[in-house]
């Protein structure tokens, strides 16, 4: 028993070849970038062009723009449940005050709005 | 018109999945699903068995304060092995691998899960898992408790921890298999008709908790993949003499963990739906609201994993926040209790075997579920942390809740498998053992933890020796109720009353086979038309009431002249 | 269960068979998600904790090779949706074609990696007893595969380095527990995706896939692309730590 009929879709070879051309232009905007001092926002740029890339391979290499609606939910669902294990993880490191004496970037802030609070 | 036929006028059905093919090459290679539930039941039975010497063990250790029996070192270990045989090998596959491999493709009208292959590959891997950890059980034992805290995992005991994290990992894949076979055949093998909200709840059950074993089990692997390789080629994530943390390994442990309790509950809770409908003759109160309560309870699940660790130095706001989402897992744990209750008011009750595990079920779950809240509010919790009331609470719900609907279950599809009735007053009486046995033993510990008694510690100051007696009274009686069931189930599979398509009867599209089924299950595919737990609208099962619903009662069947 | 020609016995049609194995290798690559999440929960906290030594790990490694591998990979990926496409056009030939060149550029990777992996060998960067993060500066001879101008850099590095974390060793034996740890993970699952797509080569020339049923080059070109976005995200959270010192 299917869900719905869905007649094949086939993505063209001219669409994989501009798929193939930006991936590698962002490959190299990405090692560039490493190159130009950003301070905290390297590490937001580096994941935001890895993450452009990896929706492009998702959405067109692996067919998932053209797949039934389940199957953007289990992708969805999968990427949900990483950043619950990061963030709920993280916010537990993030809002000790003392890591190993390093304070986490959040903590800092969490501090001094307690502090003007009390 | 009645269902009953008289006993005698019942006979096997010349073919079925027992006696389609022969040979040991014929199970061991087998991908019917219902083979290898039986090769499931065989091997999970093996490792409760092993789980249970263990406590054997602590239990005879504890009946005085000062260590008569083992040293602390020997005690260490029993009290690990019993927790990782227990938790990773008798209970996170029970219900699912046994059960939910034997019935979700019947209960869906379809031939097969959707990799039955696959399926054959998790009971090997399992057993390969296993093996590995029995291996490590008897050369060098382990002491670290199930939860492998680190760094005594890794760094200090001298246990045998590499192979057994190993055969935990391997044994981890068995899980995550079948909890995508189940998943994707819930999703694409349902026969016509069987839409959604028409599936028994009991598949409802294992969708959610095959949600869990996908999302949840790949975490514990790499932990203790992690956790291996620091053992043995010195990795430092979670060893602070080189810059690690303990606690590191406390969330990624407890991120599976926990919902690792759920994969052990979830398919129980759906058990006792099926089972408190039928022998209610009602319909499940509240179908939606409980099959929505699944799905939220493996999800909520997910949120609540801290609640493991509020003594470890974490941060106040994470400690609050996840007290908080603790408190809201218990929501849809009412949501299920309150229903199953309302479907027995009205009802046409019976006190068959597995209806007696069900009420026990209710009981007990309910004592449990709510002694975690003492446990997830973080005033009480720095209090009985670590003490035997963490161990009551527990095993009040793994015992009490999930092994009670995995004897309730066995029960009940026992004539489905096997063709044949199990003896029924003496399997009533075995329940009610059970059931006195259970309470003995672990109400005391709740007591016991309460007045201070840590756990995992091999010696008690001595005022605590009564209650330890009590406990170890009970397990006595505990064993001989789970070891009679073990004996009348395996001579009723050979010699027991031949039972018939329906005995009991009951709604699911399983009933309409015959008992034991075809190895391709039905002749010819159902289409499925009726409602879930309609018994009043089944003229095909001789359940039909004109009027519908609001006709007089269909009274239950007595079973007194077994 | 009976399997007529492309059929198994538990399905009704083909395109409930394919739904299924699709639904089925979707469902397991979001496990590996979960599994890979794990490793990539520990290299974000220690390395916001360690960032010197991991900083200072990152720029051991050859830029130039991972950039290399990490095009061999993309390229890779493309040559496994070609054969996906020919496979779903119903072109034989160039299904055989474009799946060796698939596992053609998946050899080229692992050439590369055992270089890579080679040269740490030799540095003295793999963890345990001999880990070393001072070794090549204090040996220039015995790493004579790093140019004396690099190795300099590395030295005034390390100074700096050493004054912002005294134990430095220490975390920057972690940072490279996160290297072979995730390199390693992502090694393993594509010597997996090699063995399947040696599978798929001998299915394809057998003539097995056609137009209607070329399910098995479809599912391992899923798995094979996920293989390749976890590289896309080890590339820069490995290689490009802190490079523009």
């Amino acid at each position: 028993m299917s869900e719905h009929e869905h007649t094949e879709h086939i993505v063209s070879p001219g669409t994989y070849l501009v798929i193939i051309l930006t991936l590698l232009g962002l490959t190299v905007l990405t090692v560039y970038a490493a190159f130009v001092d950003l301070g905290q926002f390297n590490i937001v740029v580096a994941l935001t062009i890895a993450t452009i890339k990896a929706t492009l391979v998702v959405l067109i290499f692996m067919h998932a723009k053209f797949a039934p609606r389940r199957t953007k939910l289990v992708i969805i669902a999968g990427i949900f449940w990483l950043i619950l294990l990061l963030g709920m993880t993280l916010s537990d490191y993030v809002s000790r005050m003392d890591y190993r004496g390093v304070q986490f970037p959040m903590s800092q802030t969490i501090s001094q709005t307690l502090d003007q609070q009390a | 018109m009645s269902t009953q036929v008289k006993a005698a006028e019942l006979q096997m059905p010349e073919k079925h999945y027992i006696n389609a093919t022969y040979g040991i090459r014929s199970w061991l290679l087998t991908t019917d699903h219902k083979r290898i539930a039986l090769l499931y039941l065989a091997s999970v039975t093996l490792f409760f068995f092993i789980g249970g010497f263990f406590a054997m063990m602590i239990r005879l250790h504890l009946l005085t304060p000062s260590g008569y029996l083992l040293t602390p070192d020997t005690y260490n270990r029993m009290f690990t092995m019993h927790g990782v045989a227990m938790i990773f090998f008798f209970l996170i596959p029970s219900i699912p691998a046994v059960l939910g491999n034997f019935l979700i493709p019947l209960m869906i009208g379809a031939k097969d899960l959707a990799f039955p292959k696959i399926n054959l590959l998790s009971w090997y891997v399992y057993v390969v898992g296993g093996a590995f950890t029995l291996w490590s059980m008897v050369n060098g034992g382990l002491d670290t408790g199930w939860t492998f805290y680190t760094p005594l995992s890794t760094v200090y005991s001298n246990s045998a921890v590499a192979p057994a994290v190993v055969g935990i990992f391997i044994t981890g894949f068995s899980s995550i298999l079948t909890g995508l076979n189940f998943l994707v055949t819930i999703h694409t093998m349902r026969a016509p008709g069987m839409t959604w909200f028409r599936l028994p709840l009991f598949v409802w059950a294992h969708y959610a908790t095959s949600i869990v074993m996908i999302l949840g089990t790949p975490v514990v692997a790499i932990t203790l993949a992690l956790a291996g390789m620091e053992r043995l080629f010195g990795l430092g994530f979670f060893n602070p003499a080189m810059g690690g943390d303990p606690i590191l390994f406390q969330h990624l442990f407890w991120f599976y963990s926990h919902p690792a309790v759920y994969i052990m509950i979830l398919p129980s809770m759906g058990v006792i739906s099926e089972l408190i409908s039928t022998f209610s003759r009602k319909k499940l109160f509240g179908y939606h609201f409980v099959a929505a309560a699944s799905l939220a309870i493996a999800v909520i699940g997910f949120l609540v994993w801290t609640h493991h660790m509020f003594v470890t130095g974490q941060s106040t706001y994470a400690a609050v926040a996840f007290s908080f989402l603790t408190f809201l897992v218990a929501v849809p744990s009412a949501v299920k209790t309150f229903n199953w209750t309302a479907t027995l008011f009205g009802g046409s009750i019976s006190f068959d075997t597995p209806m007696l595990y069900t009420f026990g079920f209710l009981g007990l779950f309910l004592i449990g579920g709510l002694t975690g809240l003492f446990l997830g509010s973080l005033g009480t919790d720095i209090h009985i942390h670590d003490t035997y009331f963490v161990v009551a609470h527990f095993h009040y719900i793994m015992v009490g809740g999930a092994v009670m609907g995995y004897l309730g279950g066995l029960h009940f599809w026992w004539p489905k498998m096997t063709g044949r009735m199990y003896p029924e007053w003496l399997a009533r009486i075995s329940a009610l053992v059970l059931f006195v046995g259970f309470n003995l033993t672990f109400f005391p510990q709740f007591l016991l933890g309460y007045l201070g008694m840590p756990r995992r510690y091999h010696v008690y100051p001595p005022e605590f020796q009564v209650y330890n007696v009590m406990s170890t009274a009970g397990a006595s009686i505990l064993a001989i109720g789970y070891l009679t069931p073990m004996i009348y189930l395996t001579w009723s599979a050979f010699f027991g009353k031949v039972a018939g398509d329906n005995p009991w009867p009951a709604t699911g599209l399983e009933w309409k086979t015959q008992s034991p089924p075809l190895t391709e299950n039905f002749e010819v595919t159902p289409i499925v038309t009726w409602e879930p737990y309609d018994f009043h609208n089944r003229p095909d099962l001789g359940l039909d009431v004109p009027g519908g619903g609001h006709g007089p009662r269909v009274v239950a069947p007595a079973h007194g002249d077994d | 269960m009976h399997r007529t020609g492309a059929l198994f016995g538990q399905f009704k049609t083909l395109e409930q068979q394919k739904d299924t194995a699709t639904l089925g290798m979707w469902v397991f690559l979001i496990t590996e998600i979960m599994f890979f999440g794990g490793i990539m929960l520990a290299y974000t906290i220690n390395r916001h904790v360690y960032f010197p030594a991991f900083a200072m790990g990152s720029n051991t490694l050859d830029l130039f090779l991972g950039g290399s591998n990490t095009v061999v990979l993309l390229a890779s990926s493309f040559t496994m949706a070609m054969a996906v496409w020919s496979a779903q056009v119903g072109k034989k030939q160039l299904i055989t074609i474009f799946l060796s060149l698939t596992i053609l550029l998946g050899f080229v990777f692992f050439g590369v990696k055992y270089v890579e992996y080679g040269q740490k060998f030799h540095h003295h960067l793999v963890p345990g007893k001999n880990f070393d993060i001072f070794y090549c500066v204090n040996n220039p001879s015995k790493c004579e595969d790093i140019k004396p101008a690099d190795l300099e850099k590395e030295a005034e590095e390390l100074q700096k380095a050493v004054k912002a974390d005294p134990d430095l060793n220490a975390h920057a034996q972690l940072y490279f527990s996160a290297y072979f740890g995730m390199t390693g993970l992502h090694a393993l699952h594509m010597v997996i995706g090699a063995g399947l797509l040696f599978w798929l080569l001998k299915e394809s020339v057998a003539g097995k896939f056609t137009a209607q049923y070329n399910t098995p080059v479809d599912i391992v070109g899923l798995y094979w692309h996920f293989v390749d976005i976890v590289w896309i995200y080890l590339f820069p959270l490995l290689y490009l730590i802190d490079r523009h010192k």
